[in-house]
């Protein structure tokens, strides 16, 4: 899918590159003035509703939980100076980005990305300063969102598996559910939640089999087989679930929970403890799968082939790497790792499967997955986002702010709308992405 | 990509008005004559393709996707049997046989039978069968035809059921195809209903006109909203590039959270009512019951017909469906022609949001008569499935429709009476597109393939041209 266009469009004028400017490689495409005007735009609305607007109260941000073996004082934010500073902060970077643009030169990563975390903490404050109750453990809303993550995590690494390759994979929705439901299931069997894992791996990647086979083999359309995957797979264990579990509750759908594994002392470090030490074998695995998939593909002769599939799969095939093949192991390889995270919600988080049980979070992660560039370590971070937002949204309705919870569950992918349509600057998809390669 | 590959495509295409038949023919030595199937083939072939949304689909010419094996032509019989059409039916009958199977398989009765399965295995299949078509025959009845029916009235009331619920499947439908056809992926229909009900749920609740007026600006709002968030994706997409994709499932939820946000508001609200419900529509906001009050069968059926007619006039005469399905066909060549690609991105997904909007007036003023959450229903979602069914044609995606009508009307009774869970149809319907979308496999199941000299690589592949393209 090649989500951004790299030609301009047609009758606007793109002003003539001045020579000074070759140096700018000749491949880069004039720098446009999206991003400046985008941060410009969001500085000044969050100058005036964070800044000006801002509650009067003061918010209050814990640190620690009981369980910390040291305990941090909690972080106290007068919102509206809080917000006056977060904004003007922001308004420098965006002014940064302008003059940048003035001398015709992009603005460079950490601009936006800088610019995105003081937007958030300054929303943060916002919300919590306005709430009836003015107060949030800092360290639950993590832990909490890093637990919400945790699927969209593997979908998006398999988005990122999939897409490397050339094989645009709509069906993550498909995938997680087909692991979540065939965890539930197995394990509930087997008594073993160890094999409801597994199972949810093979589980995910017979879905992204079909993917594969319909897509590669009988070349019909990636984002139709798609999309009908997650039709398939949402009517199957819809069916299942209805003639089989209910029937049964105790026998099919009683999985034994994945233990957490508690690392002694480490896991008592405030905020980020329980976040990277407490975890289920799910939750490590996806630390894990963030890594290897990383240095997999960047830094193995591996990836270099895998991500030489996706740019230039003609290329790739003249040099004798075996096109197709490349493509259907990755789609399935893709497929077990969101296998993998859909038996995160019958395994971790709920005990036991009900219909539709991964409710839209495959389109999540492929949101995050472009949000992250189609990179594993930006998708996770943009995971992480997502999660962030849906736990936040959990929480404002507790602690009762004026934002209606709605808005807060549209952000996501409010987010994911400016991020495609070019804020965080060009997320551009593999090259050969969706296309597939004939041979001949 | 094929394209690197093949011929370029003459440049025909994007200036004639009929490009995917002229296509086939100019390969058969331009005589004039009736189609075979394996043109129709090609021609299904190459709406899918476009479908595909492909931004570079095939500038190849349908026909040398499909190869033409040369060699001794082909019986009659088959042709038919291999044809596109042919095709279609062994791909509807494969999925009811599949899902019959899936059936059988969870039946209690099949489990008993299974245990003595080798001493008596006429049990374990009669089990299996009775099973099975149990299921069917009770769809069948929920569908069309209930002989239990107290009169022909009451008999042929499912029949009614299953066209009320494929009116939103056929306009919603025919919005994913036209996009389609323009080569857009159009998996929006979903938010786009829900914008349609709020808006049109809207002025059929907080204004109160007279009859007639009423419901024409009831329907009017719908078709706005929808057109308005169909067209923003367009918007989005011409300016800046922002795959269609991606928007349109953002756009859903996007619209979700809207409607549940406005329900909680009290201009949605039903006054003195927790849940999230909006007040029921004036009688004069409502679409008439075409057969009085006995069947929910409303006007929206008939707009549904109209709107078909509408789209088969706007792709196949006019100017401005010639240029969406040029566009569809190769941007690149239709913008070099002088058509305006990014107007008629934007056009053709307002167009599209606008019969999606259609569905979401059928809804609010037609079945629902209030604004709920669930107002959309999954409709936008099974209206892409009715679309590539239909194969992106408006009678074709019609058609469809009332497939897909049938299955959901019929699911109901099915579920009451044999106690088999409406989700089959879900398995059903997605398999039927699947074989649909590669016919080299129903073929090869049905053992149909066509005798061919197999070139060592290309063989299978060839036939199987529904290359999504660059999506």
């Amino acid at each position: 899918m090649s989500t951004t266009s790299t030609s301009p469009l047609p009758g606007k004028p793109d002003a003539p590159q001045q020579a000074g400017e070759r140096r700018q490689a000749a491949s880069a495409k004039p720098v446009t003035w999206k991003t400046p005007v985008l941060l410009t735009a969001l500085g000044i609305v969050a100058f005036i509703f964070f800044g000006l607007m801002g509650p009067n109260q003061t918010a209050r941000f814990g640190l620690s939980s009981s369980g910390d073996f040291f305990q941090l004082p909690a972080l106290e934010v007068p919102a509206f100076l809080g917000g006056i500073i977060l904004s003007v902060l922001m308004l420098g970077l965006a002014g940064y980005a302008v003059y940048l643009k003035t001398k015709d030169q992009a603005a460079p990563r950490w601009v936006p990305v800088t610019f995105i975390v003081l937007f958030v903490a300054a929303f943060l404050i916002w919300v919590v300063g306005g709430a009836r109750t003015p107060s949030i453990s800092l360290a639950g809303l993590i832990a909490g969102s890093v637990t919400l993550a945790v699927p969209l995590v593997f979908g998006s690494l398999s988005g990122v598996l999939c897409e490397r390759a050339g094989v645009v994979n709509i069906a993550i929705e498909g995938q997680l559910l087909g692991g979540a439901f065939t965890a539930a299931l197995v394990a509930s069997i087997t008594k073993s939640p160890f094999i409801g894992l597994l199972a949810a791996a093979v589980a995910g990647a017979v879905v992204s089999m079909v993917l594969a086979l319909f897509s590669i083999k009988y070349l019909v359309n990636q984002i139709i087989v798609g999309v009908v995957l997650n039709v398939l797979v949402s009517g199957l264990t819809g069916f299942l679930f209805n003639t089989v579990m209910q029937a049964d509750k105790a026998t099919f759908n009683s999985p034994d929970q994945l233990p957490i594994f508690d690392i002694p002392v480490l896991s008592g470090i405030p905020v980020i403890g329980p976040v990277l030490f407490k975890q289920s074998v799910v939750g490590y695995l996806m630390y894990i799968a963030v890594i290897v998939v990383w240095v997999g593909l960047f830094k193995t002769k591996w990836g270099l082939r895998v991500r030489a599939v996706g740019e230039h799969p003609l290329a790739a095939d003249t040099m004798g790497i075996k096109v197709n093949a490349t493509r259907f192991w990755n789609v399935t390889l893709g497929g077990a790792i969101a296998g993998i995270g859909g038996s995160f919600f019958t395994l971790v988080a709920i005990d036991s499967f009900t219909e539709e049980i991964s409710g839209g979070r495959g389109f999540i992660a492929i949101a995050a997955l472009i949000f992250g560039r189609w990179n594993p370590v930006g998708a996770f971070f943009a995971s992480l986002l997502f999660g962030f937002a849906d736990n936040l949204q959990s929480i404002v309705t507790i602690i009762g702010t004026p934002v209606p919870s709605q808005f807060m569950a549209m952000l996501p992918y409010l987010v994911t709308v400016l991020a495609v349509a070019g804020l965080v600057g060009r997320s551009r998809p593999p090259a050969a992405d969706g296309i597939p390669y004939v041979k001949g | 990509m094929t394209d690197q590959n093949e011929p370029q495509h003459p440049g025909g295409q994007p200036t004639d008005p009929d490009a995917d038949k002229n296509d086939a023919d100019k390969h058969h030595a331009g005589k004039h004559h009736l189609p075979t199937p394996a043109e129709e083939e090609t021609a299904a072939v190459v709406s899918l393709d476009t479908a595909g949304g492909a931004m570079e689909p095939s500038a190849v010419p349908a026909t040398a996707q499909s190869g033409k094996i040369p060699g001794p032509p082909e019986t009659l019989v088959r042709r038919i049997f291999t044809g596109s059409g042919m095709v279609s039916v062994l791909a509807v009958l494969l999925a009811l046989i599949l899902g019959g199977l899936l059936i059988a398989l969870t039946d209690k009765q099949v489990g008993t039978t299974a245990t003595y399965l080798l001493a008596r295995p006429t049990d374990f299949l009669s089990a299996v069968w009775s099973a099975a078509t149990r299921s069917y025959v009770a769809l069948f009845q929920g569908s069309v035809f209930n002989p239990r029916g107290a009169g022909i009235a009451g008999q042929i009331a499912p029949l009614m059921e299953t066209l009320t619920i494929a009116t939103p499947l056929i306009t919603a439908g025919l919005g994913v195809a036209l996009a389609f056809r323009a080569g857009l992926f159009n998996i929006g229909a979903q938010g786009q209903i829900i914008m349609a009900g709020i808006l049109a749920a809207w002025a059929g609740f907080a204004l109160h006109l007279p009859l007639g007026l009423h419901l024409l600006l009831v329907l009017v709002a719908g078709i706005i909203g929808g057109a308005f968030w169909g067209g923003l994706v367009g918007y989005l997409k011409a300016r800046t590039g922002a795959h269609e994709v991606i928007l349109t499932i953002m756009f859903n939820y996007i619209a979700l959270y809207l409607l549940r946000y406005l329900l909680n508001t009290p201009a949605f609200q039903r006054p003195g009512e927790t849940n999230p419900i909006s007040p029921v529509l004036d009688a004069s906001a409502a679409y008439p019951q075409i057969f009085g009050s006995q069947y929910r069968l409303h006007l929206g059926f008939l707009l549904a017909i109209a709107a078909t007619v509408f789209v088969w006039w706007l792709l196949n005469r006019s100017t401005v469906g010639f240029e969406f399905r040029a566009v569809g066909a190769n941007p690149k060549a239709a913008q070099t022609a002088g058509i305006n690609v990014s107007r008629s991105t934007i056009l053709v997904m307002a167009m599209a949001g606008a019969l999606a909007g259609l569905s979401g007036v059928a809804q609010v003023a037609g079945t629902e008569k209030v604004l709920t959450d669930g107002v959309a229903a999954t409709y936008g979602f099974d209206a892409i499935t009715v679309a590539l069914l239909g194969r992106s044609t408006p009678w074709g995606t019609f058609a469809a429709g009332l497939l897909f009508g049938a299955f959901r009307a019929g699911a109901v009774q099915m579920q009451i009476q044999t106690g088999t869970p409406i989700d089959i149809v879900l398995v059903v319907q997605s398999l039927i597109v699947l074989f649909i979308a590669a016919p080299p496999l129903v073929r090869a199941v049905f053992g149909l393939n066509p005798r061919r000299k197999k070139r060592p690589t290309a063989g299978k592949t060839k036939t199987a041209a529904t290359t999504g393209g660059a999506a």
